[in-house]
């Protein structure tokens, strides 16, 4: 990982990414794990977070990472489609000790496909690896239901042990369009920030 | 849902999400609910599907077909909309198109709650006003009063010094108020002192100060001259040529960032409850909580626990009920209409130097009306339409029982249109403050092409429901000392 900033020799590439799945299913927990590397059993659902950022290196090319979390907007079906806008990625969760959890996500993945973003990474992530045994959803249909939608990415995960958390966030890395682009929807003529400096750049006026 | 909240608010309208996201920010417990499926209600952006359900039902639904084949036919009207307008996913029409001022109280908004973080803007690239069958550019500082063909030699020199006086006037010194008192002295006053012409007096009141009538003109000239100052910083602000901005996606971006927000700090969003209906005390006339129907309560819950199946449960609000006027019927009267034209365009609207996005003003007196009429461009260019295309939209407060008339003279400025959806909407506004009834409803959206109104509107929601004042000029200052 690596803070560097626009450095010369590295090229960065700055990308949202959303986390869809079901309440419960771990969208938080994998997020805290890979931002911040902590894990919390009864991980309450966040509050005051709008995103969190995480900068990855994959072979000299920096990745931003622009996490959104769904802030519990999907619980009853509300998403707004702001919540997609210019996504670079998706991770879709499910939790593989719940049938339940498995059905919502190939819903999500159907979500997603209506939204017609066609450069959009798709991730398929079967969270709790950590206990197997107790196990409702095969890695075998898994794998095969990702290969037949087409998905970039099928991998089951931990957030608890941190099973293959960063990976996931990795490979999604790797699969991003290699160039860099500059922040996605800001691009173009007329493009304009927003800060508390308000008019900072006022021009006083002057005789003439 | 069955539980209590601090307040309910109704209708996923900007107001109602602004309203939503300062209170679930301060800590209040929020519980937001829309009859529709989507969010934004009056202020939505709809895709095309959206706009021809609500529109042209009848193309729709002929399309759709029957019950059984809906999923087939829906296809092969998203295959029609496709060939004729491009991806109806790439359409976002404002049912409310406004422009926002870039050093207003929006964007003051915006910046406080860090909504700013989930929306892009671009800023508007033109301002015009209509004279005499013609378009010129809006002037708006002692500069451009100077190089303004609006203007002959004389009347630019009085114009000059008109906006060297706005710029240095700083209401808390008194040096720069030039011994006129503008809380006591009208518009109309100050105007006479410095000899403007009524053309110019036309310009400043209509295509700077943005007021839709000529009833500012007795009223105190503080008020005229603060919305100058405001179009001077939004211009300054960005330097772009334009005081305006506009997100893109279009202005429904913005409800949803707000409801984001509310969600973030712990605020309950539920959309798609059609039956959401408000309980009151019949005794006290207090309104009590709202109920709603929910499909499946379990819906989240673990695995095994039974379905109960499609109910109607009641929350309940400790503080106050918030919305729309269409969620209290008997508490709200219709104090107008606007009419609004919204155009499809394959070319840049005529004569404004090919601008992606552009506002123009025609003054009431140049068209022999009460009110005047705002035309708004748009383009693909703020991701509002498929490539290649434009949008317009012509709107202004209806006057008389042709309200499509109305919009001619806008119409004529805007060259081929390619689909026209004409729509008059009832402005609705409540009949008491609520304050009393637990009951606080928002304005209907008038037909300002700016934001100040809304605003404000919301900020003395704030106030009916918390009883504290939310003082803007201090976030700003806050802000300002965290950055």
């Amino acid at each position: 990982m690596s803070n560097s900033s626009h450095g010369a020799q590295q090229s960065q590439t700055q990308a949202k990414l959303v986390l869809l799945g079901d309440m419960g299913a771990g969208k938080s927990s994998l997020v805290l794990r890979f931002v911040k590397g902590q894990f919390f059993e009864h991980q309450e659902s966040t509050i005051g977070a709008a995103f969190m950022t995480q900068t990855v290196t994959v072979d000299d090319h920096v990745v931003k990472f622009e996490i959104w979390d769904t802030a519990g907007q999907e619980r009853y079906h509300s998403l707004a489609p702001m919540y997609y806008r210019g996504a670079a990625a998706a991770i879709i969760v499910y939790d593989m000790q719940s049938q339940q959890s498995w059905q919502r996500a190939k819903s999500w993945v159907r979500e997603l496909q209506r939204q017609g973003n066609a450069n959009l990474v798709i991730a398929l992530a079967g969270n709790k690896s950590d206990c197997k045994d107790m196990r409702k959803v095969s890695k075998e249909e898994a794998e095969a239901y990702a290969e037949e939608q087409k998905l970039s990415i099928f991998l089951e995960t931990s957030a608890k042990s941190g099973e293959c958390v960063n990976d996931l966030f990795y490979s999604i890395a790797n699969k991003l369009p290699k160039q860099a682009r500059a922040t996605p929807q800001e691009g173009g003529r007329g493009g304009v920030v927003l800060d508390a400096n308000a008019g900072q750049n006022r021009q006083k006026s002057q005789c003439c | 849902m069955d539980e209590e909240y601090d307040a309910i608010i109704l209708g996923t309208g900007l107001k109602e999400c602004l309203l939503a996201g300062v209170l679930s920010k301060e800590g209040y417990k929020i519980l937001h609910l829309d009859r529709n499926a989507y969010y934004g209600a009056e202020s939505a952006s709809l895709n095309l599907k959206q706009l021809f359900e609500k529109f042209r039902p009848e193309e729709f639904s002929s399309a759709k077909g029957g019950e059984n084949s809906s999923k087939e036919s829906e296809k092969v009207f998203e295959e029609k909309l496709k060939e004729k307008y491009g991806r109806w996913q790439d359409w976002n029409i404002d049912m409310v198109p406004k422009m926002m001022m870039g050093n207003g109280l929006l964007v003051k908004l915006l910046v406080h709650t860090g909504v700013h973080n989930y929306v892009s803007f671009k800023a508007s690239e033109g301002s015009y006003v209509f004279k005499q069958g013609k378009l010129f550019k809006v002037p708006a500082t002692d500069k451009d009063a100077l190089r303004s063909p609006l203007m002959g030699m004389f009347e630019k020199l009085r114009a000059r010094s008109f906006f060297v006086f706005v710029q240095d006037y700083d209401e808390t010194r008194v040096e720069t108020h030039k011994g006129y008192d503008l809380r006591t002295m009208t518009s109309r006053q100050l105007y006479k002192e410095y000899g403007l012409a009524d053309e110019t007096i036309e310009f400043i009141g209509h295509a700077l100060a943005l007021y839709t009538d000529e009833r500012y003109m007795d009223f105190p000239a503080i008020h005229m001259v603060k919305a100058v100052k405001l179009y001077e910083e939004s211009l300054a602000r960005f330097n772009t040529g334009s005081p305006y901005i506009y997100p893109l996606y279009g202005l429904g971006e913005l409800p949803q960032g707000f409801a984001r927000l509310s969600a973030v700090y712990g605020g309950t969003y539920m959309l798609n409850k059609p039956d959401a209906e408000v309980k009151w005390n019949e005794e006290t006339g207090e309104a009590i909580g709202v109920s709603a129907t929910m499909e499946d309560e379990t819906v989240g819950a673990g695995e095994g626990e039974e379905k109960k199946g499609p109910q109607v449960v009641t929350a309940k609000a400790k503080h106050a009920i918030v919305g729309d006027p269409s969620y209290f019927p008997k508490h709200s009267v219709q104090v107008g209409s606007v009419a609004r034209a919204l155009c499809f365009l394959s070319h840049p609207i005529d004569n404004v130097e090919n601008a992606h996005s552009v506002q123009i003003i025609i003054p009431a007196s140049q068209v022999g009306r009460k009110n005047d009429v705002y035309v708004f461009g748009c383009s693909y260019m703020h991701n509002v339409c498929a490539k290649g295309r434009y949008v317009a939209f012509v709107s202004t407060n209806v006057e008389t029982a042709n309200p499509e008339q109305e919009l001619a003279s806008g119409l004529s400025l805007l060259g081929t249109i390619d689909e026209k959806f004409v729509h008059i909407c009832p402005i609705m506004a409540p009949t008491t403050d609520g304050i009393k009834e637990k009951a606080i409803i928002s304005r209907g959206y008038d037909a300002t092409t700016h934001f100040e109104s809304t605003v404000r509107d919301v900020l003395d929601m704030y106030r009916r429901v918390t009883g504290k004042q939310l003082d803007l000029s201090q976030i700003d200052a806050n802000e300002a000392a965290t950055e």
